[in-house]
């Protein structure tokens, strides 16, 4: 029996919650995410040279980093280039080095207007690529004015609906427009691809290669949320356990009173078993393991709703100045409703285990 | 299930040699480390097999015994723990004295070789079948609070030692009333020296946290499994619970946590073989367990309707869900209340201050 991380893997841990530390303290974080783009150009070498981008890497380290990164809200499309179109990327040898450099930032164009939004569900979708030219207009592009290039779910024009393929389009080639989002530092656009230069990545003659990586698409997003996930909640519950300890009220440290204290100690228990669930999700999808599915929707499921309250939990704690913009805490609280809204509400991923589990 | 039939069961375990895995081989265990618990007690669940009767003497009297005990205690107790031979309870609780353990008064004063006992304890699980009692005294009524108190094992049968049934709201008589009244100790009955009882205690309570998450994670599994069978047959009234989306939901909802709980443990138990030490997440499952236990009760007992108030022969399920709906309420009280768990927490792991 040996649950927990290597010690590389603390390593890495310790080495990028000191990087991300001395980058971001709250006040930089929060002037990169009021800025024009909320996004910090700059970091991308850096990450290279710290090894994030490293071909080597298995989920274990990924889940590493999405926790730290959740924990400081690296303000960088880092989620979006290696959890969402990652794994396709890495299906294709050229962007696999761009990526694997340092060179790369990427998202994932999936979801339209008016149909389906989750990644499973390619069957309503209306992009078409035709001689080599992509027409479409794609919503909910997380980070989408924060990349090189996009990764865009399409159907090839002259074949049935149920064909799609996965292309690559350079963001020089696409019309952003990014959209006002609660999450500054994660925010969504539309793209429009009108004839844009589009280059099969996954080809939709090969559906079951398609639908294969569509599907490993949906693992790593949903095991990378509830890691970022944990990252949230953990440092809401960092922030909320302190105000606790240090804040006065009649002549007492508010910690005292319990309807204080057991609010904070909730936080802690629903954090542990997120942590939990989020560590066996990110083995389970490194390993391959067949329950990978079920552990990423239970992971997602729990994680999701726990980062949400421990930052609910959180503001109420700091009484009015959790209330403001200036408190670094709402922007913990958006990104934990980024996290638990992705792919769904919780009881999506609940309706989801509830017919593994009921009906056969 | 039947007291002679429990204990014939845990003799069977015993003779099999899945008692005391954990325990050293000298005093009738299996020298193993808490991975084989775990192992065990998960497939004891997936089993559906019931547990050993045993369990104050399991997960509290023995490994404190083999903890503090002199060697001729540690000969004399715990290999009849695991044949079953000798079923303990513990005697901690009084009226005056729940959560807040350490103003206890039963008292226990020495004459020639003897600690004679006077006093009463409370809510005592399995005193009326049971042969010995750990039990928590106060020997010293000058000396502070927790300095004051010890650690005694007492013979049952001792003259003196009265115990009477309380009946609990399951309509079971689980629990007991148990009446000192100059009851003879013989001196080396003591574990740990006068006055140490408080750090005896809280050994008992520290042992336990290794493998107990094991424990209430398979206890949890078994419930689990249990509900998702209810929801799939015909309610009373026709329908199939598990058509009900309100339903799926929380079935799926408790599976959720068991898993978080069962990795939870995995965590755990790491930590201890890491370190030697049990880390916070222990003390995280009893309240997880607790809460999750109700809860899927009350989901079983409402897919019923008003055919959950039927219960005995011929209820649903001859009435199990009515008794687990009661019998779970006491889970958030037994061993430390759930605000109690929640005051360590707080202030042991998230270092706030201290309420009390
Ligand atoms: C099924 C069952 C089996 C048991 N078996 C045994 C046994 O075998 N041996 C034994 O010794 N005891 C046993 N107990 C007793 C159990 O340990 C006590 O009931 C428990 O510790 C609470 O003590 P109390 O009943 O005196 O309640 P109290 O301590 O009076 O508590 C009453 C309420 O006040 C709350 N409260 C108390 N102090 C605080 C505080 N500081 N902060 C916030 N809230 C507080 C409690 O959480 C509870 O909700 C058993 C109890 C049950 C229900």
């Amino acid at each position: 029996m040996d649950f927990a991380f290597s010690e590389e893997q603390q390593q890495l841990r310790a080495s990028a919650r000191q990087f991300l530390a001395d980058r971001y303290d709250d006040g930089t974080a929060a002037r990169v995410a009021d800025s024009e783009s909320g996004f910090d150009a700059d970091v991308w070498p850096n990450l290279a040279e710290l090894g994030w981008f490293d071909p080597e890497l298995t989920f274990l380290e990924y889940a590493v980093l999405f926790e730290e990164t959740g924990a400081r809200l690296l303000p960088a499309p880092y989620f979006s280039t290696v959890a969402l179109a990652g794994p396709t990327l890495r299906t294709d040898e050229e962007l696999a080095k761009r990526l694997a450099a340092g060179g790369l930032r990427a998202t994932l164009a999936w979801a339209e207007a008016g149909v389906q939004q989750g990644f499973l569900d390619h069957a309503g979708l209306a992009a078409r690529v035709a001689g080599g030219r992509l027409d479409g207009h794609k919503v909910l592009v997380p980070d989408a004015a924060a990349v090189d290039l996009f990764v865009v779910a399409a159907r090839e024009g002259s074949r049935g609906a149920s064909a799609v393929g996965l292309y690559a389009v350079e963001a020089a080639h696409a019309e952003v427009v990014p959209r006002d989002t609660l999450d500054r530092t994660r925010r969504l656009g539309e793209v429009r691809f009108a004839g844009a230069s589009a280059r099969p990545l996954v080809s939709p003659d090969d559906a079951d290669r398609a639908v294969a990586v569509l599907a490993q698409t949906r693992r790593w997003s949903l095991a990378a949320a509830p890691c970022e996930a944990v990252g949230v909640a953990g440092r809401a519950l960092d922030l909320a356990a302190e105000h606790a300890r240090s804040r006065q009220q009649f002549g007492r440290p508010i910690g005292v009173y319990q309807a204080v204290s057991h609010r904070v100690v909730d936080s802690y228990v629903g954090l542990e078993e997120a942590r939990s669930l989020a560590y066996w999700a990110a083995w389970c999808v490194a390993e391959d393991d067949p329950q990978a599915d079920r552990a990423c929707l239970a992971a997602k499921a729990h994680a999701g709703e726990a980062a949400v309250a421990a930052c609910e939990s959180a503001i109420q704690v700091h009484g009015g100045i959790g209330f403001t913009w200036e408190h670094v805490l709402h922007r913990y609280y958006k990104r934990a409703q980024w996290l638990a809204a992705v792919e769904g509400p919780a009881r999506d991923q609940r309706a989801e285990i509830a017919a593994a589990l009921l009906d056969h | 299930m039947d007291p002679e039939l429990a204990r014939a069961w845990s003799r069977k375990l015993h003779d099999a040699g899945y008692t005391g895995l954990t325990w050293p081989k000298e005093y009738g265990g299996r020298g193993l480390t808490p991975t084989y618990q775990g192992i065990f007690l998960e497939e004891t669940a997936r089993a559906g097999a019931p547990g050993h009767v045993g369990v104050i003497g399991l997960n509290m009297a023995g490994p404190t015994i083999m903890h503090w005990g002199s060697e001729a205690q540690k000969k004399r107790y715990p290999e009849r723990i695991l044949s079953a031979e000798e079923i303990w309870c513990q005697g901690f609780s009084e009226p005056g004295s729940g959560s807040d353990l350490a103003s206890l008064r039963t008292s226990a004063v020495l004459d020639g070789d003897d600690w004679v006992v006077n006093g009463q304890k409370v809510w005592s699980s399995y005193a009326h079948v049971a042969d010995w009692c750990i039990l928590l005294v106060r020997t010293d009524p000058d000396a502070a609070k927790h300095a004051g108190l010890s650690f005694l094992l007492v013979d049952m049968r001792a003259p003196g030692v009265e115990v009477r049934p309380l009946q609990q709201i399951t309509g079971d008589p689980e629990f007991n009333e148990i009446f000192f009244t100059d009851v003879r100790v013989p001196r080396d009955s003591m574990l740990g020296e006068p006055g140490q009882g408080w750090q005896v205690a809280i050994t008992t309570l520290l042992h336990e946290r290794g493998t107990l998450g094991f424990g209430l994670t398979a206890d949890l599994e078994r419930q689990v499994n249990r509900l998702i069978a209810l929801v799939k047959e015909p309610a009373p009234d026709g329908r199939r619970p598990a058509d009900d989306p309100y339903v799926r939901d929380a079935v799926a909802g408790e599976w959720i946590e068991l898993q978080g709980l069962r990795f939870t443990n995995y965590r755990a138990l790491t930590t201890l073989l890491q370190t030697g030490i049990p880390g916070p997440e222990g003390s995280v499952a009893k309240l997880v367990w607790s809460e999750a236990n109700q809860r899927l009760a009350k989901v079983a007992a409402s897919v019923q309707g008003l055919s959950a108030q039927l219960t005995g022969e011929g209820a649903v399920w001859d009435g199990y869900w009515q008794y687990q709906q009661l019998r779970s309420r006491g889970n958030t009280i037994e061993g430390g209340t759930s605000e109690v768990l929640r005051n360590i927490i707080a202030e042991r792991v998230l270092g706030l201050p201290r309420g009390r």
